[in-house]
């Protein structure tokens, strides 16, 4: 099953990220269609009619959330959300160096269509090519009056802003990009209220992510009809993914969506080097709950990964082959979310604090069995007790990873007592005191 | 330093060195650390004051701080952007950083001095966020990513070869970064930098570039140090879909 370019489409020509070429291409026509025949409620309502959903992580329909914005006059605000921090996840910064007047008709269309008057692109620090890459488009983009005041002589005007961020993973969680974006620490917030009705600067607010927005000016332009004939039922359209880890040909790749997994691992991707075999992956970035051999053959869709206990997220496949210690890919993912909580939440803070020391135990050989129960029910009480999903997202994939690995666990475990051969079950006597107390 | 008084009702006598302040050690924190229940009320008093200088609570004036224009010329335009000035913190924040190659405390200051917050506010944006350096850094600055997919192919030896070739100790730079002794580099082990298709990467004063072969680290080291581009083939930049040029389209109504 080969790739379905629509995003991807003349993705390397040369100069596509001028205006020139970009126009060439029949760019910013969905803007014209968008601001000469339709009412902005028309043009969310042809969203929402294209079942398009949010390719940031949770695949929200896009349509939806743009009706929650209040209707009427008052400062509404749109965050294109470009902060890109989930691990495996890197096709926004494909796009938006190679195609960003593609992002900046998508951005213009929506800032329309809910009537937001400011709009901001929130890149990550570390793109710092492609936030420069951003900033020369969205020049060209107000000199040729198609982004600031009066948009090609229509009534409609908004300003847009490339925002660098500084690095923080959670601020791809949507309340704490909005604080960042203050100006403050980039701590979650309390939801409710949700953005579309409180966000930025206290005003109703759309925060979509890059790839989100890009397929926008395709649908205004072609049609939801049209969108819709493409991917299944309930995963229409297009999808970026990114495949990477134990794979011979890394790299983003475009699909219809629902098609099966092995077409994009092994089809596209190349599979593991030659001799080896998939041992585990992950099909949404590092939060999404990990897959294995069996479930290779599922369809790649939002319901599929979804009814498998996982989910399609940023659409960010890792594959690990069999050479990889699932115990150590569990600490290494755990210590990814232990050094981005914010601290704000204590489940989250602690959580991720003592699963990652437990872990250490478990690679180290200084962990009994037990102690994966104790890891486990950790997970469980870290999910959906937290202001926001970072804690969820540690606590998702390490729980599947022992739930579903837990005998290589116990072999780690077993085989490192060994190594440094102490008895498991030491006489306490054997055992120096462990001090207890603040000042241990 | 004569008693420890739980109760807090007398006042013995203050440590002479909080008496004095805050001062420095080489571990950026001022004096012997002690759990605060085992000081007394005029010790905590006096720890609390030397944790919260009074230059750093209010907001300077415009006159008291020297600000180089250039500097103030790119805070100022930053806070014209945003609807709010405060969103200019971190564009602010990253004006000082470019123009002192770190944000220094006279840098805070003076960019909290332009936008009319207190230096403490400043500081403790930038202290949430990795970016932002709160002591100086060597002139290049190279982050290894060591997350997931750059782990699984190798990250862990690309840095430490990083470590050896530049002098850096592989300790800190697995934490915090730390520099060479020359002052030329600083190398750090970083969290996912969004590039796993050219893994094991790294951001080499944020350019990216992969995958880094391992013996190509000294060589980049060596180019870094005559003030070259350190692996031009390899730039992130020049890199072309992974599916190739030719794959089939959507078809849409305007091809018909």
């Amino acid at each position: 099953m080969p790739e379905r370019r629509l995003l991807f489409k003349n993705l390397d020509e040369p100069g596509l990220r001028t205006l020139d070429v970009y126009k060439r291409r029949g760019g910013y026509r969905a803007l014209e269609r968008a601001i000469r025949e339709l009412e902005p409620d028309q043009i969310i309502a042809e969203i929402e009619e294209s079942g398009l959903r949010g390719r940031g992580g949770a695949g929200f329909s896009m349509g939806k959330k743009g009706s929650f914005l209040p209707r009427g006059d008052m400062p509404k605000y749109l965050c294109c959300n470009a902060d890109e921090s989930e691990p495996g996840t890197f096709k926004d910064r494909e796009l938006m160096f190679k195609n960003p007047h593609g992002l900046i008709e998508g951005i213009v269309i929506a800032a329309i269509a809910v009537g937001a008057q400011h709009a901001f692109i929130f890149i990550r620090g570390e793109y710092w090519d492609v936030a420069d890459v951003l900033d020369a488009a969205v020049r060209e983009a107000y000199d040729a009056g198609l982004v600031g005041e009066r948009i090609l002589g229509s009534n409609h005007s908004v300003q847009l802003v490339v925002h660098r961020g500084a690095g923080a993973y959670i601020c791809g969680e949507e309340t704490a990009l909005l604080d960042s974006l203050e100006g403050k620490r980039g701590n979650p917030r309390l939801k409710p209220p949700f953005p579309a009705v409180q966000g930025l600067y206290g005003g109703p607010t759309l925060i979509n992510n890059v790839e989100t927005l890009m397929n926008v000016p395709h649908i205004i332009r072609h049609g939801a009809e049209w969108y819709k004939r493409l991917g299944t039922e309930q995963s229409t359209g297009t999808k970026v993914v990114s495949v990477s880890g134990h794979v011979q040909r890394p790299g983003n790749y475009e699909i219809e969506l629902g098609i099966p997994a092995r077409e994009i691992i092994f089809g596209l991707a190349g599979g593991p080097p030659p001799g080896r075999r998939v041992k585990v992956w992950f099909p949404g970035g590092s939060s999404a709950p990990v897959l294995t051999e069996e479930e290779l053959d599922l369809p790649y869709s939002f319901e599929s990964m979804a009814e498998a206990g996982s989910m399609l997220g940023s659409g960010a496949i890792i594959v690990g082959d069999d050479t990889v210690s699932v115990p150590e890919l569990a600490l290494r993912t755990a210590r990814f979310y232990h050094h981005e909580s914010c601290g704000k939440c204590s489940p989250c803070r602690e959580g991720t604090n003592w699963t990652v020391k437990m872990l250490e135990r478990v690679v180290r050989g200084e962990a009994t069995p037990m102690d994966l129960d104790i890891i486990a029910s950790v997970q469980e009480n870290i999910i959906g007790n937290c202001l926001c999903v970072l804690g969820d997202a540690m606590a998702m994939p390490v729980g599947s990873m022992v739930r579903k690995f837990r005998h290589e666990f116990e072999e780690v475990i077993e085989r490192a007592r060994a190594a440094h051969g102490g008895p498991l079950d030491a006489a306490p006597d054997d055992v120096p005191p462990v001090p207890l107390g603040v000042h241990a | 330093m004569s008693t420890h008084d739980r109760q807090g009702n007398e006042t013995p006598a203050i440590d002479p060195a909080l008496e004095q302040g805050p001062q420095t050690s080489e571990h950026g924190r001022s004096g012997p650390l002690r759990p605060t229940d085992e000081l007394s009320a005029a010790e905590r008093q006096a720890l609390i004051a030397s944790m919260s200088p009074e230059d750093a609570e209010r907001v300077p004036e415009l006159h008291e701080v020297e600000v180089p224009p250039e500097l103030r010329e790119k805070i100022e335009e930053a806070m014209s952007r945003y609807p709010q000035l405060r969103s200019a913190s971190i564009p602010a924040l990253w004006a000082v950083q470019r123009h002192y190659g770190w944000c220094s405390p006279e840098g805070i200051r003076q960019a909290a001095a332009v936008m009319g917050v207190s230096p403490a506010y400043l500081q403790s944006v930038a202290s949430f966020y990795d970016l932002f350096r709160l002591t100086p850094t060597g002139r290049n600055r190279i982050l290894v990513c060591h997350n997931i997919s750059c782990w699984m192919r190798g990250a862990d030896d690309v840095l430490k070869r990083f470590c050896e070739a530049a002098g850096v100790d592989p300790h800190e730079a697995e934490h915090n970064g730390g520099n060479s002794p020359d002052g030329e580099f600083f190398v750090q082990g970083f969290e996912c930098l969004g590039a796993c298709d050219i893994a094991p990467m790294a951001s080499i004063n944020e350019h990216y570039y992969g995958p880094i072969e391992l013996d190509e680290v000294e060589t980049v080291i060596d180019r870094l140090r005559r003030g070259e581009d350190p692996l031009p083939e390899k730039d992130i930049r020049k890199r072309t879909l992974a599916g190739g040029a030719e794959a089939p389209e959507v078809e849409t109504n305007a091809d018909a």
